[in-house]
């Protein structure tokens, strides 16, 4: 297995909560690893199961999604449809021979900076250990 | 002028796409007089030779269904690609890989250790699995190579067009060959004999409020002939599939398995559909959605019946070694 293998992760942080959150992550100088890559959605409810796919099979080792509690999401229940979404997909993961470490459902409020740095920081540390996923590489043959 | 050459070719597929065109009746009679069939094994005796010596570009039309999981499929696709004008992907395997590719979800060696193997009417006690190549005292002996995973047809060399359908319905069948005869074809690399719009569009069930409490499979239930499928807590994949088959599963009360593949823009028509599906259970905690999540007990097999060749993950993920 690789010594130094870091994992490359898609962070879809929903406006509101999430990536406000990450944000004040940021201006409160909290350090945590870098390996996630932040898309900013206007709900977690907008994450389509077809984004996870479509992150998973172009490279990236991890996908977090990250919302609002549930009771909180700005649009009254965006999240509930996300965690719907997630129940199905996870099943589905498992069946491709995903790890369900490597699809994260997280909920990160506004003010949770600490929160989100430790979602980061937890999900970094079990990707390396997991490892590549490559799935890319394994359509061939 | 003479008359336009077309071929037809299965690799790996059921032969259903082939019953489809013989299917045709009279209109394959009207349509066999206005063009010369060069190559077609499951109805007329021409050997892979025959297809070699052909000049480069000599067919003007190929009918190619089937996906590629050999090297014999492979070796035909490409032969048929060098051979041929227009190259068409007839049917959802050569398209999305069809029912063969859900050999993807599994490896070439679980396959083989289960079909020559564990299957109970098996009697292999020596435990002999296919080689590509064998010595006998007469000489050697080679079959085609089976592949790990299975790919679509344009995964393996230009196609020209697209005609989904497990198999392509009649009509629709009929009217693509009188378009190629009439030479009306669109630009290249659409998908004709079928619709732009998803199935929900034709199919004329009342829509209710697309509620889930649970899911249930076609054996549970005879589902009421008027109201929506997934209304009933069957996964209907009309949603996420491409029209223009006239709904005839619906019409014989069952559900839409996908066979027309993805609606044009749609990336991954089994990610879309697990969306669109899970998107209506009527739940709000985590145990219940958990709980209705749990009908669906063959998500792959389910949302990505014909085409998880076509998506964007392919197959399972290799096990690392």
């Amino acid at each position: 297995m690789e010594s130094n293998f870091e994992p490359k992760i898609v962070g879809f942080l929903c406006k509101w909560c999430a990536y406000t959150g990450a944000d004040l992550a940021g201006t409160s100088r909290i350090k945590y690893p870098p390996n996630v890559t932040p898309i900013r959605v206007m709900c977690s409810g907008r994450v389509d199961p077809v984004l996870v796919m479509k992150a998973l099979s172009s490279g990236a080792d991890g996908v977090l999604i990250a919302g609002c509690h549930p009771g909180d999401c700005h649009y009254t229940s965006g999240n509930v449809k996300t965690i719907r979404r997630f129940k199905l997909l996870q099943r589905m993961l498992d069946q491709f021979g995903i790890e369900r470490d490597r699809v994260r459902l997280e909920w990160v409020s506004a003010s949770e900076g600490e929160r989100y740095a430790q979602v980061v920081e937890n999900m970094t540390e079990t990707l390396r250990t997991l490892g590549p996923l490559n799935w890319n590489g394994s359509k061939e043959g | 002028m003479a008359n336009p050459k077309a071929a037809f070719y299965w690799a790996a597929s059921c032969g259903g796409c082939e019953i489809a065109v013989l299917e045709l009746g009279k209109a394959l009679v009207d349509v066999s007089k206005k063009v010369d069939i060069v190559f077609w094994p499951v109805a007329l005796d021409f050997k892979y030779s025959d297809v070699e010596s052909m000049p480069d570009k000599s067919i003007d039309v190929c009918f190619f269904n089937g996906a590629i999981q050999t090297s014999e499929n492979e070796h035909m696709a490409k032969l048929l690609r060098e051979k041929s004008k227009i190259l068409i992907a007839f049917g959802a395997c050569a398209n999305g890989g069809g029912i063969p590719a859900l050999a993807n979800t599994t490896s070439k060696e679980r396959i083989f250790t289960r079909v020559y193997k564990e299957t109970p009417t098996t009697d292999n006690p020596q435990g002999v699995i296919p080689q590509t190549k064998v010595q006998v005292k007469e000489g050697e002996l080679a079959i085609p190579e089976f592949y790990n995973t299975v790919r679509t047809l344009d995964q393996t060399v230009g196609v020209d067009y697209s005609v989904p359908g497990c198999p392509p319905v009649g009509e629709q069948v009929t009217a693509v060959m009188n378009d190629i005869v009439a030479g009306k074809l669109p630009p290249k690399g659409s998908v004709i004999g079928a619709s732009d719009k998803s199935l929900c569009d034709e199919c004329k069930r009342v829509k209710g409020d697309r509620k889930i409490k649970k899911i249930v499979r076609t054996y549970e239930i005879v589902p009421d002939t008027e109201k929506c499928l997934l209304d009933q807590g069957v996964i209907c994949m009309g949603p996420a599939t491409r029209g223009g088959c006239g709904a005839q599963c619906i019409d014989a009360n069952m559900p839409c398995r996908g066979c027309y593949g993805a609606v044009p823009g749609v990336l991954d028509q089994g990610a879309k559909m697990l969306s669109a599906l899970s998107s209506n259970f009527d739940a709000e905690n985590e145990e219940e959605i958990e709980q209705i999540a749990s009908g669906v007990t063959d998500p792959i097999g389910t949302f990505y019946r014909y085409n998880l060749a076509r998506s964007m993950q392919r197959r399972k993920k290799a096990r690392r070694v």
